[in-house]
């Protein structure tokens, strides 16, 4: 509109900007100035609270190496499983009647809360096989029941019953049930949204490759993954800022117990169960310094859709 | 092909020509049975929780504790709704469920006016540091939200104005208030509401506009006549969103909202599993209640709530 005051659109945004600035902005700013000041932000102490992440000197109370190394765990294990999962079910759907059918009932769990997901998988793990599906199907093949989110031991004890008892670092059977809940609540967001890419794929390509004698799987290889790569770098950005930030789904299953803490429930812990909000807030600051990188990554993407609109 | 026959012949070239399709069909089948296989199973095995669930929320506590829920399958059927009953008159859920709808339909509301007045601000006019504004406002996407809880519990203490109306748990504003977790979720969903509406806003066709202000209509005019009447497919979307995540949120709740008479539902779940570990009699029937709502607006509403991931994927 010709003629417009100056402020005209700051009234617009001024609801916005207000919460924003209260809720958001103004929380960062005070988790920072925290992460450099003691237990009760009181005193400043410099980057104490950062060496005691480094140095872990209370694993017993905060194991904070621990933490770090489960979310390194759900960092690189939940995009690679989720991602190709997604991307197979997307090609594989494409080509039978009950696409529609098949793509719901992975999608679903993304509609439930993780409490509730909690509850549903509580039961799927629970120890009793009479009552427990997973150990049930496990008595099926002859093997003794599993607690699948306390036990701490390496994958491959289950499996062979050799092998070195604790595995290296955190891989861990409870770490790996867990991340397989968050496996079946997101393979749905991959598929719906791989899947949208695979229909923008024209069929006049995928036609052409057919006549010149290439096979299915060079077809896949060679014209969908590269036309679909920049959908995939989308849901695994996507997937990398949520594996870097779970919190919910560890909390309900296990409060973070039996060695499965990530950093955004050790920094709740610290903040709200220790009382220790110097050590609580580095670990959030942490965390937030691992999620800009991905972040910019994503909005270089978004400048450059916005530049092709 | 039929043309070079006779019209008498027609029928029963037609039925030969189903039978062979049949035929066709079976052999072209054959080779794809793996798909089937692998696709029925995962269907299966994605839906193997939910329906167990289900089913057990259905079984007596002693059936239960004593056998898997695949034995309910096998007749003579022995469901009950007393878990049910259990939960929704007995364990505060009915009141949970009200709570869940109280804060979640005005934070939804909120959401969808606060980030569309923004939102058609930053895609329609013309104001300096207009781009700059709007991507910082997107990059607060990724602030995880346990990181602002804190400071606003601290702001909310320090600023609770307390009352005796009861319907907002003798609080207007603070922790334990109904305005304050409603403020709290609306700032927590406006970076991805405004990046959507942004978007939305920003393809209407620009004629639209042009002529509409030559025609004096006002900001106003143009906001509830032109852009929100267009955008009801991009509303739709963010409201299905906007609604699920706080229907799903335990978090803000937990910290925002002590008091058990104004708690949703997830807090009131998230406490049976606490104190009720392994009553799964209780369990599944509340978490079946609190899945029910997410479930419904899931099947009623699947193209939206699609059309809205795929807007936007980059939420984190």
């Amino acid at each position: 509109m010709i003629g417009r005051k100056w402020w005209v659109p700051w009234v617009w945004m001024a609801p916005a900007l207000i919460l924003l600035t209260v809720y958001l902005a103004y929380p960062v700013l005070d988790t920072v100035r925290r992460s450099f000041q003691d237990r009760r932000s009181e005193n400043w102490v410099g980057f104490d609270n950062y060496e005691f992440i480094i140095k872990n000197p209370a694993p017993l109370v905060a194991d904070t190496h621990s933490a770090l190394l489960n979310n390194l765990l759900w960092l690189t294990l939940f995009p690679l499983i989720v991602v190709p999962a997604g991307l197979v079910l997307a090609v594989l759907t494409s080509r039978v009647r009950y696409e529609a059918v098949a793509k719901s009932a992975v999608f679903i769990p993304m509609a439930i809360s993780f409490v509730a997901a909690g509850v549903i998988f509580k039961f799927m793990y629970e120890y009793n096989p009479n009552i427990g599906t997973a150990n049930a199907l496990l008595e099926q093949i002859d093997r003794e029941p599993v607690a699948w989110l306390q036990d701490t031991r390496a994958p491959q004890r289950w499996i062979t019953d050799s092998g070195p008892a604790d595995a290296p670092g955190p891989l861990q059977i409870n770490n790996l049930a867990l991340i397989t809940v968050g496996v079946w609540m997101w393979t749905g967001f991959a598929l719906v949204v791989l899947s949208a890419g695979l229909k923008g794929i024209s069929t006049e390509i995928l036609e052409a490759a057919r006549v010149d004698g290439a096979n299915e799987f060079q077809i896949f290889r060679r014209i969908i993954l590269p036309i679909l790569m920049p959908t995939i770098m989308v849901v695994t950005t996507t997937l990398i800022i949520n594996a870097l930030k779970i919190f919910d789904l560890v909390w309900v299953m296990t409060g973070g117990r039996f060695s499965t803490d990530v950093v955004a429930t050790l920094f709740f812990k610290q903040s709200f169960v220790v009382r220790d909000f110097g050590v609580g807030a580095a670990l959030a600051v942490v965390l937030l310094l691992a999620v800009v990188p991905v972040m910019l990554i994503s909005l270089r993407r978004f400048q450059f859709q916005e530049e092709i609109r | 092909m039929a043309t070079r026959y006779g019209a008498m012949e027609q029928p029963e070239l037609a039925a030969g020509e189903e039978r062979a399709s049949f035929g066709d069909r079976f052999k072209g089948f054959l080779p794809r049975l793996p798909l089937h296989a692998v696709l029925i199973a995962v269907i299966i095995i994605w839906s193997v929780p939910t329906i167990a669930l289900l089913i057990s929320s259905f079984r007596s506590p002693q059936d239960i504790a004593s056998d898997g829920w695949w034995n309910a399958l096998i007749p003579p059927w022995d469901f009950t709704w007393s878990n049910y009953d259990a939960v929704l008159n007995q364990r505060g859920m009915g009141r949970a469920f009200v709570n869940s709808l109280l804060i979640t339909v005005p934070v939804t509301i909120l959401v969808l006016l606060i980030a569309a007045a923004a939102a058609y601000a930053i895609a329609w006019m013309e104001f300096p540091l207009r781009n700059g504004l709007f991507l910082v406002m997107v990059a607060m996407l990724v602030v995880p939200l346990q990181m602002t809880l804190i400071p606003v519990l601290r702001l909310y203490v320090n600023l609770s104005i307390d009352t005796e109306v009861p319907i907002i748990g003798g609080r207007v504003f603070g922790p334990n208030s109904y305005l304050g977790i409603w403020l709290a979720h609306t700032a927590y969903g406006l970076p991805f509401a405004i990046f959507l509406l942004r978007n939305f806003f920003g393809s209407l066709p620009r004629d639209l506009f042009e002529s509409a202000y030559l025609d004096g209509a006002s900001d106003l005019r143009v906001f509830f006549r032109i852009v929100l009447p267009l955008s009801m497919p991009a509303l739709a979307s963010l409201a299905i969103f906007q609604f699920l995540w706080t229907w799903n949120d335990l978090l803000v709740a937990l910290i925002l909202l002590g008091d058990p008479n104004l708690a949703p539902m997830t807090l009131r779940i998230n406490s049976l599993v606490s104190s009720f570990g392994s009553s799964y009699q209780l369990l599944t029937a509340a978490a079946f209640v609190s899945m029910a709502v997410p479930l419904v607006i899931f099947f009623a509403l699947q193209r939206y709530f699609v059309q809205g991931i795929l807007a936007g994927a980059v939420k984190g």
